[in-house]
């Protein structure tokens, strides 16, 4: 008897298994970054059941895959450099075009990108920029330097958060005072220490995730922030404006990319195809207010978003993508950011 | 500490006598596969050398410890000097984690003993009371404090309204308010203890003290401190241990803007750096120091007894 049910119960544990292994999509992506009826809208049209866990930065997403999760998610949404990355570590797996209906659709100047040429295991998501955001109730000068962030005017001392992530703090500040991303040149970086270390001073907190939050609820009054994220905080009623510093700013694009030992490969290829098409990709942008890399989602966009200031930059001021550095100036940055923070 | 029915003595052993073994299986395999694997895993990855990005080689080096005692500047090609930096970021944690542990014991010590002063049957409703808020994710707790505190917040807007203070009190983003944090989040953890140890004491002794003209401070002093005193240190082990390493209170509430251990740990497996050996050694290093006190407590435990 006992025997009886331990085989039963064991098939049936393995039928189950089986039936729910087919319908299955499992996704890594940043917080608060796909609208919930959008993943629903996908489990209904493709009978698939998602799951999704989510990472706070690139960097996050690459320990985890790291330490042991590659092979337990289909797709992940990792940022340009990263991609690189991920794929340097042998973590991404390939497709062709044709595996993919919609591949036309990625805009020409997303196809031949630099972190990876052609498209063969990411597709794009949505691209925005990072810079900065200042509440005009507080402070009315001028916003077009990064100076309002590295050497910030009385009203706006100690008041000022910062994202906490080495790569995009540092960028910023290496393009405040214009120098080369991943120098290695002794004084380039003293300089870059002792701006960052002049600057905390005047600096309230770090943080990434309560970025849009310490600006909506005033902990803040100007903030590092990401275009999208800043535009969110100016729904929610913070009467903040984003800055296009002349020194340049952050831009980025994060890609839905092909996960090595993808336990669902087929469905994260639907999942892919699904969002290339252009309503889905506007539904993305309306959510979370950035720009997608897709042709034609145009009639589908909310014009508030379309318009909004965040996304569309002004002529001038240039963006430019993070680098990954090798890893000699790696250490220094690492370095760098630890003694900022000790 | 209690000292129960005299257990693997008389007749019931007997039944067991020859199966002991196998019975304490279950108890080894927990410990073995749940607490000396990853601590030994930990130690032994803080003597590998690190890979780019995250990661490990298995190849022996004492890099990281090197990296936490000395000092070769930015560069690595000055001499040796003491490396302040990250001793400093754990002096800072052990002074955070104390002042929560006073705090908690100031506070924790009056409550227990009200609670257990208290008749039988009221004194379960206060016990869960006290419990309730530890229902709800320590998250949501730590960012329901941070809420109640900024500049912004209702404790700032009544005093503004009320005209006790002209300007909000500017307590988020403090070492005041990583503490406060601290505090709140583990104070049950000292009441509980203390509870326990002042509802076994027994009151007679408090009288005769009196009869023998102790005043409160002597009594308390000389009479109660003595006998609840396994409930305190209980109480500050388990306050003083978990703060320690918390990264939850500051973040949200100290703004991040200083390592503690917790996040110093962390930063080396999520951040930039991805320096697991380091981030291991930085473990192991304060594991070996809670032992240390550990050990010297029990040591003097023992002799007391």
């Amino acid at each position: 008897m006992k025997k009886l049910l331990l085989t039963t119960s064991l098939a049936l544990l393995a039928l189950t298994g089986a039936a729910q292994a087919e319908g299955k999509l499992s996704i890594y992506h940043w917080f608060e970054y796909i609208p919930q009826e959008l993943l629903d809208k996908f489990a209904k049209e493709y009978d698939v059941e998602v799951t999704m866990d989510t990472y706070d930065s690139n960097e996050a997403l690459l320990a985890a895959l790291k330490a042991g999760k590659l092979g337990s998610y289909d797709v992940a949404v990792p940022g340009d450099y990263m991609v690189k990355i991920l794929n340097n570590e042998g973590m991404l797996d390939t497709f062709e075009p044709s595996d993919l209906s919609n591949f036309g659709s990625i805009q020409d100047q997303w196809v031949d990108v630099s972190f990876d040429p052609g498209r063969k295991s990411s597709i794009p998501y949505q691209w925005g920029s990072t810079s900065f955001s200042v509440n005009r109730d507080v402070y009315k000068g001028p916003i077009d330097s990064l100076s309002v962030i590295f050497d910030p005017p009385e009203e706006l001392k100690g008041k000022i958060n910062v994202l906490d992530t080495a790569g995009e703090t540092l960028t910023l500040a290496s393009l405040y005072l214009g120098i080369p991303q991943c120098t290695s040149d002794r004084d380039q970086l003293k300089a870059l220490n002792k701006l960052v270390i002049d600057a905390k001073k005047d600096w309230a907190s770090f943080g990434s995730d309560v970025a849009k939050d310490v600006l909506v609820s005033g902990d803040a009054a100007a903030g590092m922030i990401w275009s999208g994220f800043s535009a969110k905080a100016r729904s929610e009623g913070a009467n903040i404006e984003y800055a296009f510093p002349k020194e340049g700013y952050i831009v980025w694009m994060d890609n839905v990319v092909l996960l090595k030992d993808a336990p669902n490969r087929e469905n994260a290829l639907k999942f892919m195809n699904f969002l290339l098409e252009p309503e889905n990709a506007a539904a993305v942008t309306n959510y979370a207010q950035y720009t997608s890399g897709v042709k034609g989602v145009d009639p589908f966009l909310d014009p508030a978003v379309k318009n909004s200031p965040e996304s569309n930059p002004p002529e001038g001021p240039k963006g430019v993508f993070v680098e990954a550095c090798p890893q000699e100036t790696q250490v220094l940055y690492d370095a760098i950011w630890t003694n900022l923070k000790k | 500490m209690a000292a129960g029915a005299p257990m693997g003595e008389g007749s019931a052993s007997n039944i067991y006598r020859g199966n002991s073994l196998k019975l304490m299986l279950p108890a080894w395999a927990m410990i073995g596969v749940f607490l000396l694997a990853p601590v030994a895993m930990m130690a032994i990855y803080s003597f590998l050398t690190k890979e780019f990005r995250g990661g490990v080689i298995w190849q022996f080096s004492t890099a990281a410890y090197d990296q936490f005692f000395f000092n070769r500047g930015l560069f690595g090609d000055e001499p040796p000097t003491i490396e302040w930096t990250y001793i400093g970021i754990f002096w800072r944690s052990i002074w955070q984690a104390g002042v929560a542990t006073i705090a908690c014991l100031l506070i924790g010590f009056p409550t227990a003993w009200f609670i257990a002063t208290r008749d039988a049957k009221t004194r379960s409703v206060w016990l869960f009371l006290v419990t309730v808020p530890y229902w709800v994710n320590l998250l949501i707790r730590t960012v329901s404090m941070k809420f109640l505190i900024r500049d912004t917040g209702p404790l700032n807007e009544f005093l503004l309204w009320s005209g006790t203070i002209s300007e909000p009190l500017g307590l988020i983003n403090t070492n005041f308010a990583v503490q406060l944090g601290l505090f709140y989040s583990y104070l049950p953890f000292m009441v509980l203890p203390i509870y326990a140890a002042v509802e076994r004491y027994d009151f007679a002794l408090s009288e005769a003290a009196a009869d023998l003209y102790a005043g409160v401070w002597t009594t308390l002093r000389l009479v109660i401190l003595p006998e609840v005193k396994p409930g305190i240190v209980a109480g500050c082990i388990l306050v003083f241990v978990p703060s320690l390493g918390a990264f939850l209170a500051p973040d949200l509430l100290g703004g991040a803007k200083t390592f503690m251990i917790g996040s110093l740990i962390e930063e080396q497996f999520k951040g930039a750096a991805g320096n697991w050996p380091f981030g291991a050694a930085a473990s192991t290093i304060l594991l070996t120091i809670v032992m240390a006190v550990l050990l010297v407590y029990a040591r003097n435990q023992n002799r007391g007894a």
